[in-house]
């Protein structure tokens, strides 16, 4: 058996609030992908280097 | 020009779909954002899936239990289609700010909707044929989902065959197809311009 770098043989861990209760698995992958929403959105993209200019 | 039906499609289709569009050399300014790029990112992790897909049915559902190279691959299928969820969320959040579908693109919203629910499923037929305790439990809990629903007589979540069957051929096949049909009404629209700009360009019809 390889070693994981995070032991996955357990019973997972859930976060509850009042009678919402969400796996500490689903909860990091939606912050996730929350946070690459937001970085995707305020990140400036890089422009092109061969100085075409993009179709207006 | 002659009536046969082979030249009928062709002009049909050439009418239809202009290579300039399905196959462009630029894109409008306002595609220059990191969140356009979650399209083609989504497309990137699917052929990832095809790939190690492919790999693992040369060995079957077991080999990664017993070889190390089975398990690689697998994991490699595995986050994959992590990354290809991810990105394919971000893209719907993307598109669905801005409203993707203005400008008579309403087919390529409800394509991608289409793909989003076929991917849900063949995820779900992937879970079932893990073959570990892991797919055990997960197709009885969903077993009794599909009885509740009565849609058991259909679909036998306990049948690892035809769970197995329904991942590797049918469900692909069809994701192929919708994927494709998507990609082809994206380019052939093209891609949806921000809400506040002045210059919106219909899709055409």
């Amino acid at each position: 058996m390889q070693l994981a770098i995070i032991n996955l043989n357990h019973p997972a861990h859930y976060i509850s609030f009042g009678p919402f209760a969400i796996s500490v698995g689903n909860l990091v992958v939606i912050l996730a992908m929350t946070v690459l929403f937001l970085l995707a959105l305020f990140i400036p993209f890089p422009h092109s280097h061969s100085g075409k200019q993009a179709k207006k | 020009m002659s009536g046969s039906w082979t030249g009928k499609v062709r002009r049909a289709t050439l009418e239809k779909y202009q290579p300039e569009d399905l196959l462009p050399e630029e894109q409008p300014a306002y595609v220059a954002s990191w969140i356009y790029i979650f399209g083609v990112a989504t497309i990137a992790a699917l052929v990832m899936l095809i790939a190690s897909g492919l790999v693992l049915t040369l060995q079957g559902p077991s080999w990664w239990h017993t070889s190390s190279v089975g398990h690689y691959v697998n994991s490699v299928h595995l986050w994959s289609v992590e990354l290809f969820f991810i990105f394919m969320v971000v893209h719907l959040w993307g598109k669905f700010w801005m409203a993707a579908w203005r400008g008579r693109r309403l087919a390529t919203w409800i394509t991608g909707v289409i793909a989003f629910m076929a991917s849900i499923i063949t995820a779900f037929t992937g879970y079932l044929i893990q073959t570990n305790f892991d797919s055990q439990w997960i197709a009885s809990e969903a077993k009794d989902g599909f009885n509740s629903i009565g849609v058991g007589a259909f679909f036998n979540a306990l049948n690892t065959g035809q769970a197995i069957l329904l991942h590797v051929s049918l469900l692909p096949l069809a994701l192929g197809i919708i994927v494709v049909w998507h990609i082809i009404l994206v380019r052939k629209k093209g891609v949806v311009p921000p809400i506040d700009n002045d210059a919106t360009i219909e899709g055409g019809s």
